[in-house]
């Protein structure tokens, strides 16, 4: 009896240790903001608490918290001076607040299917709306075939749509890429962040592969998400990507980016395929994405 | 009593119920490469599917009071066979059409669904009277037969759901199991014709 109590204060102690601020079921998940301390974080579903979303120092909102989200920053060594900045999956919407910082003239479009993230995103998370920095309620795949549409061209496209239970699967297709792929700017990257493990794994590279063939991958450490770099023409020289490391290094420490690290942890996937060569492409017509992700 | 051509009906009763879920639950993945994956999507389907079945249990009531036949429930079935094969064949350029001239991603998917499954969703529909007509003796076991056919059919259904999503979509082309089920259809329909002509022969021997 005594022993169950005990059980019982315990989890009390531990779960106030993370205090939920603000609890919402939305029309496609759970959406909770937790705070530990100092951070905040956004999670999807209770069960899965683990995995967060997006998180934030309250004192230093400036400080990016995820090393996936720091990766992100490597599309920087592949090109200058963004003007047209395109984020599918917004999150807390740091990456939106980062990009505005450095690039105050840049047009930024963010593209949520929930409308109740951008809530939160607003509300906890400091997400900054500008009449550069724009938001939309929108499933990705439709923003881009209308971007298609209308011409429109990006010259940084950021895929960030997946939460790591639960894969949108029409965004990992072979046709979306290709979709991207034709509202890329001459000169410009696509950066996804996307699965490091599992099956998966062999079929996003071959998919990404067949629409943009090599990429970069970016990884430092294990375990850890990867960023794909793709939709680039040449492979940037070593001399001009270390030109852009000094150059970025000191703007991106504020945001805890070591840029320096990063470049180090980028690799081409030329001469150097780590998936079987007969691994099937995911397409419109065969993507059980979720299913393979074991 | 369950003779033989009682069981083909109920067996074909089966694989129809089994082939409408399977379509359905296709019909998700068909739609989001131009409509996405939010709610409504979902919404226009199940829609479009329950407003077809209902009117396809109208149609088939009504075709089964002059004189019914095993053949010509055999022709449901290959009618349906031939309306399903569109949604494979032609989805793409529809729906692209359907996109370009509506904007708003509900009432698109809400006119994409009608355009590629309300008709073969009809057709399929007409089975289920059809078949308490072709079972039912007497009046006293008329409920009984329904129930009877509700439950494979809905049998089917369930299994269609759950093999379609948890197996076929791993090993097979959306537009692959699309014709399976336009294949396995029509075959069953010229199965019920064959049997038909069979046992009419040999009433006329007999």
């Amino acid at each position: 009896m005594f022993k169950y109590l005990i059980a019982a204060l315990l989890l009390t102690a531990f779960s106030a240790y993370a205090d939920v601020i603000h609890q919402e079921r939305s029309l496609y998940r759970n959406i909770l903001v937790e705070e530990t301390g100092d951070l905040r974080c956004l999670k999807f579903d209770e069960k899965t608490r683990k995995s967060s979303q997006s998180c934030m120092y309250k004192s230093k909102p400036q400080k990016l918290v995820f090393n996936y989200t720091k990766l992100t920053f490597a599309s920087l060594l592949m090109i200058d001076n963004p003007q047209n900045v395109l984020i599918i999956g917004l999150g807390g919407g740091t990456l939106s607040n980062v990009i505005h910082q450095l690039y105050p003239t840049a047009s930024i479009e963010n593209v949520e299917i929930d409308p109740a993230v951008i809530k939160v995103a607003r509300d906890f998370f400091d997400f900054k709306e500008t009449d550069k920095v724009t938001s939309k309620v929108q499933d990705g795949r439709i923003f881009v075939k209308r971007a298609a549409l209308k011409k429109q061209q990006y010259d940084w496209i950021i895929l960030d749509a997946f939460n790591g239970d639960y894969i949108p699967e029409h965004l990992l297709t072979k046709e979306f890429f290709e979709e991207v792929k034709s509202v890329l700017a001459p000169n410009g990257i696509v950066a996804a962040n996307t699965f490091s493990s599992s099956k998966l794994y062999e079929h996003e590279s071959a998919t990404y592969h067949a629409v943009f063939g090599d990429f970069i991958n970016v990884i430092t450490e294990k375990n850890s998400n990867r960023i794909i770099l793709a939709g680039f023409d040449n492979m940037p020289t070593e001399q001009s990507i270390a030109a852009r490391v000094k150059k970025l290094a000191p703007l991106l420490s504020p945001y805890d980016v070591d840029i320096k690290a990063i470049s180090k942890g980028m690799q081409s996937t030329k001469n150097n395929q780590d998936w079987p060569s007969d691994t099937k492409i995911l397409t419109d017509q065969y993507s059980p994405a979720n299913l393979l992700n074991f | 009593m369950l003779n033989k051509t009682n069981a083909l009906i109920y067996f074909l009763a089966f694989s129809s119920g089994f082939s409408i879920m399977g379509i359905e639950l296709l019909g998700g993945r068909i739609l989001a490469p131009f409509f996405g994956s939010s709610v409504h999507i979902w919404g226009s389907i199940i829609t479009v599917f329950m407003l077809s079945l209902s009117f396809g249990y109208l149609l088939g009531g009504k075709l089964s009071i002059k004189r019914p036949s095993l053949t010509k429930y055999g022709s449901i079935f290959l009618l349906a066979s031939i309306m399903v094969v569109p949604i494979a064949l032609f989805a793409e350029p529809i729906m692209e059409f359907i996109f370009t001239h509506i904007e708003d991603s509900r009432y698109g998917s809400l006119l994409a669904s009608t355009a590629l499954f309300f008709v073969p969703t009809i057709i399929l529909g007409m089975i289920s009277p059809y078949s308490v007509r072709l079972l039912v003796t007497d009046s006293e076991h008329s409920g009984q037969v329904a129930g009877g056919l509700y439950f494979v059919s809905t049998l089917g259904s369930a299994l269609g759901t759950i093999i379609t999503s948890f197996y076929m979509v791993l090993a097979f082309d959306v537009n692959t199991i699309i014709l399976g089920f336009a294949t396995t259809l029509g075959l069953l329909g010229l199965l019920a014709i064959a049997v038909n002509q069979l046992t009419n022969k040999e009433t006329k021997h007999v």
